[in-house]
């Protein structure tokens, strides 16, 4: 009991994503002894391709959330990006060109938060907030609300094709997770992202030019968010105004379920990879089993409110997090 | 006396600085050298924080300048200040708590390949060669900052100022809230940094400490220099008279410079 009571009140790092494997492990176990067909290939491979787009954009959410803000704006990001391919592929540009096209556009979103948060010093809630409702009305001033379809094979590849047992989507996600990861723990851009969620003022009076950074995890969270409306797209071959509908809630869900702090200053990509994998599985184990979809947002509601009081219980004891003030 | 033969790393020149209708500097002249303990010394509201934020770069002056060598700045950021050699070790430390020792070591310098890739092992034993140097007993460098104790944490805050290549280093209340046994840790760092050459300035509430380590001391009151002079020509009393403002303050000034 003692040893358990350490390990829920100290320091461990790797605490949350500890726990989120137990728990991962568990819900493994339960549904493959449910259903038969849980633990099937073909079971399997439909919970990593919807997982592979939530990963996308929720690493991006990783990043912004590490510095202790938040981007609501990633769903409308998504869909503006979509659009903004459709669009341009139905004008005759090269599959290859629209793609850059639209992760540009989702790239300058991002910007355009990260530069009102950063040098304007507006709250990230607020800005992304606006940004959320202004890209979605973007998006829909540009179809006239009406969904643009018909895309040449090369596009829908990137949703639907195949690679091995895989697709592509899968593999951008897992290319996106291991740059993610890279990026967070080895590089200066990594940890003056945990600096600014743990002390903006110390980094900038450490000479830092924290505004820059904080604009370009922004940057990247918009760019993140751009390949997930790639992948939307070009698997339902639709460019849909409304796509990536709720995709903000699902992705900070994520992050936080695997262990990121909201206050920022501490974040693990792991986490967040295995926090997806795990709402995919109980999402896909929950419709296997007939359970109707209102108790599936039910419970999976309540999975992530139990993950926070977790770790914000574990955190207020956590020597290291009460002289952050 | 021999200071004056000597010239100073940074001279301040007529600083001002107003916040509203409050004045909380005006016109203040201050010579700062190396090897010396300077303490800067005043009642709450005097002026000792805002002086150092502006000579850290943190905040800017309405009015004065700067002068570090032969060249003058009206205002610094604080990059520029700790280009210039001036580092701080501020009240609150400035320290990233959730990131490791050699991470706030390095904060903003950490050594990179390619300029983006930081080079983790370099960071630690460069950290553990400075933190050795300054006999400071950190067992594990790869523990959160937010983990240690008082003292340890000021150490990793003056080993940051040292690696930032300052010739400066002004300390802002070190030992405020500190123990007996950790305030004499800190009073020993930082003679040993004056042994090493550094200009080092500290701003204390403690008397007792002022007078232990410092070799000149300037008081401050109401945002002006009440006086400047040398520690061993001045008497504690003296200088709680100057504070209060009850005595002669020219006589004292021209006593102690």
């Amino acid at each position: 009991m003692q040893q358990v009571k350490r390990l829920f009140v100290t320091g461990n790092q790797n605490f949350s994503q500890i726990l989120l494997g137990l728990v991962l492990l568990i819900t493994v176990i339960v549904l493959s002894l449910a259903s038969p067909f849980f633990l099937t290939w073909d079971n399997w491979r439909n919970i990593l391709d919807q997982s592979a787009l939530q990963v996308i954009i929720a690493i991006g959410m990783t990043f912004v959330i590490c510095t202790g803000g938040i981007d609501l704006s990633v769903g409308s990001i998504s869909a503006l990006s979509g659009v903004c391919m459709a669009v341009a592929m139905h004008a005759g540009v090269s599959v290859e060109l629209a793609i850059l096209l639209g992760i540009t556009a989702g790239a300058l979103v991002g910007m355009s938060n990260g530069w009102l948060i950063s040098q304007l010093n507006l709250n990230p809630f607020i800005v992304t907030l606006g940004t959320m409702s202004v890209v979605r009305g973007a998006a829909l001033i540009i179809t006239t609300g009406i969904p643009i379809y018909g895309f040449p094979k090369a596009f829908t590849w990137w949703g639907n094709g195949h690679i091995g047992p895989l697709n592509p989507p899968m593999l951008i996600a897992v290319f996106i997770a291991l740059l993610g990861a890279l990026v967070l723990n080895k590089t200066k851009l990594g940890y003056y992202t945990l600096a600014l969620g743990g002390n903006e003022e110390a980094l900038r009076r450490s000479g830092v030019a924290h505004k820059v950074y904080k604009l370009m995890v922004y940057t990247i969270c918009g760019i993140t968010a751009a390949l997930g409306g790639l992948v939307v797209t070009a698997r339902l071959n639709t460019a849909e105004p409304l796509a990536g509908w709720m995709f903000e809630l699902d992705a900070i869900a994520a992050v936080v379920l695997g262990g990121t702090d909201m206050k920022g200053g501490r974040g693990s990509i792991t986490g967040t990879i295995m926090a997806c994998l795990l709402l995919g599985m109980l999402r896909n184990g929950l419709t296997i089993l007939n359970i109707p979809s209102y108790y599936q947002q039910l419970a999976i509601g309540i999975i992530i409110l139990v993950a926070i009081i977790v770790s914000e219980l574990r955190l207020r004891n956590a020597p290291g997090h009460q002289k952050n003030s | 006396m021999s200071n004056q033969k000597r010239e100073p790393i940074v001279r301040i020149v007529h600083l001002s600085k107003s916040y509203g209708n409050i004045k909380a500097l005006s016109n203040i002249n201050l010579e700062i050298y190396s090897g010396e303990i300077l303490a800067i010394f005043g009642d709450n509201g005097a002026g000792k924080s805002t002086l150092i934020k502006i000579l850290a770069g943190a905040l800017n002056a309405d009015q004065g300048t700067i002068v570090v060598g032969d060249k003058i700045y009206s205002s610094l950021s604080p990059s520029k200040a700790i280009r210039l050699g001036i580092s701080t070790v501020y009240q609150d430390l400035a320290l990233v708590d959730c990131l490791d020792v050699a991470s706030n070591i390095f904060l903003g310098r950490e050594p990179a390949y390619a300029g983006f890739f930081v080079d983790k092992n370099k960071m630690e034993s460069e950290s553990r060669r400075v933190l050795q140097g300054l006999e400071l007993n950190i067992p594990n460098l790869n523990s959160p900052v937010g983990l240690l104790s008082g003292g340890q944490r000021q150490g990793v805050a003056v080993a940051r100022s040292i690696f930032q290549g300052g010739k400066v280093i002004i300390f802002d209340e070190p030992t405020a809230a500190m123990g007996l046994q950790e305030s004499a840790k800190v009073i020993k760092l930082l003679q040993k940094l004056r042994e090493e050459g550094m200009a080092v300035v500290v701003i204390s509430h403690n008397l007792h400490h002022v007078f232990e380590i410092s070799d000149r001391i300037c008081v401050m009151r109401h945002g002006q220099i009440a006086a400047i002079c040398e520690t061993k020509n001045i008497l504690p009393n003296q200088i709680v008279e100057l504070i209060m403002g009850a005595t002669n303050i020219e006589a004292y000034a021209a006593a102690g410079v």
